[in-house]
């Protein structure tokens, strides 16, 4: 019968997209929040995905001699290094003195490619977990009939 | 008159499910770390692990030469994994192709489907032997 592992791989995968998705939608929420200071701009967040790779006793360990099948961890989420994007208006309210404003380095295409590939690994994911499901009721009910 | 033993009865079928099984949570491995930088797609050759079953290579294979011999051909060995080669390797180190893995993986569910089918058949088949019908 299909193991149940493979429903923890392919909701570790889900997960770390929903992780992905959210900061998404921050990224873009807060694409246009103008502010005084390079330090107190927004930047864009993106997450850093790892193969979850753990030993027998599931310990994590380091790369080579884990179990092949594996599933996602976020190992957490970087702030994008990517400079701000600096604009002359001196009439903003938010303007510095010297009547510069600071725009969050979030470039929408970029968040909006993310976006559709976020959501279409999402997809793939409930997929593996449908035909797993599938398979192992079917596996259930062998021999009967 | 011999008995019926269930290894006899159902063959490599049980075998084959456990293999499809082992490659089902390898390509639902594969599906997740999609996006996961250096991760290397694996899989099994599933036709190698069943040649390898059904005729073991004789220069490695034991004789059996007593009756309690135990024959470790017939002992399912755990299936060796191996790296696939990316049509188009990503700029990450990531070996993933969406769809090759999409349809693998709905190949490999088909076949366990198949396989699942062969054994509950015997199944079947061993019923009626039993009742004498």
């Amino acid at each position: 019968m299909p193991s149940f592992k493979i429903f923890d791989i392919a909701s570790s995968g889900m997960a770390a997209q929903t992780v992905r998705l959210n900061l998404v939608a921050s990224n873009l929420a807060n694409a246009e929040t103008v502010s005084s200071s390079i330090n107190n701009t927004y930047r864009s967040r993106q997450p850093v995905f790892a193969a979850q790779l753990k030993d027998a006793l599931g310990q994590r360990v380091d790369k080579g001699q884990a179990d092949e099948a594996v599933g996602v961890e976020v190992l957490g989420v970087v702030e994008s290094q990517t400079p701000m994007r600096v604009e002359y208006v001196p009439s903003h309210p938010l303007a510095n003195k010297d009547g510069y404003i600071f725009r969050p380095n979030v470039n929408p295409i970029e968040e909006l490619t993310n976006m559709m590939s976020a959501s279409r690994s999402y997809q793939d994911n409930t997929e593996v977990v449908n035909t797993a499901k599938q398979l192992m009721l079917q596996t259930l009910r062998m021999g009967q009939a | 008159m011999g008995s019926i033993s269930f290894a006899n009865a159902l063959g490599i079928h049980p075998l084959a499910l456990k293999l499809r099984d082992r490659r089902t949570e390898l390509l639902a491995s594969n599906l997740a770390n999609v996006d996961t930088p250096h991760y290397k797609a694996r899989d099994i050759d599933f036709r190698k692990v069943l040649k390898g079953v059904t005729d073991p290579d004789p220069a490695l294979g034991l004789s059996l030469t007593h009756p309690a011999h135990i024959d470790i051909d017939h002992i399912p060995k755990e299936p060796p994994t191996l790296y696939r080669i990316p049509a188009q390797p990503s700029m990450d180190g990531n070996t993933v192709e969406s769809e090759q893995e999409h349809v693998r993986f709905g190949e490999n569910a088909l076949q366990y489907e198949a396989s699942l089918n062969f054994v509950g058949s015997d199944f079947a088949g061993l019923k009626t032997a039993i009742k004498g019908e």
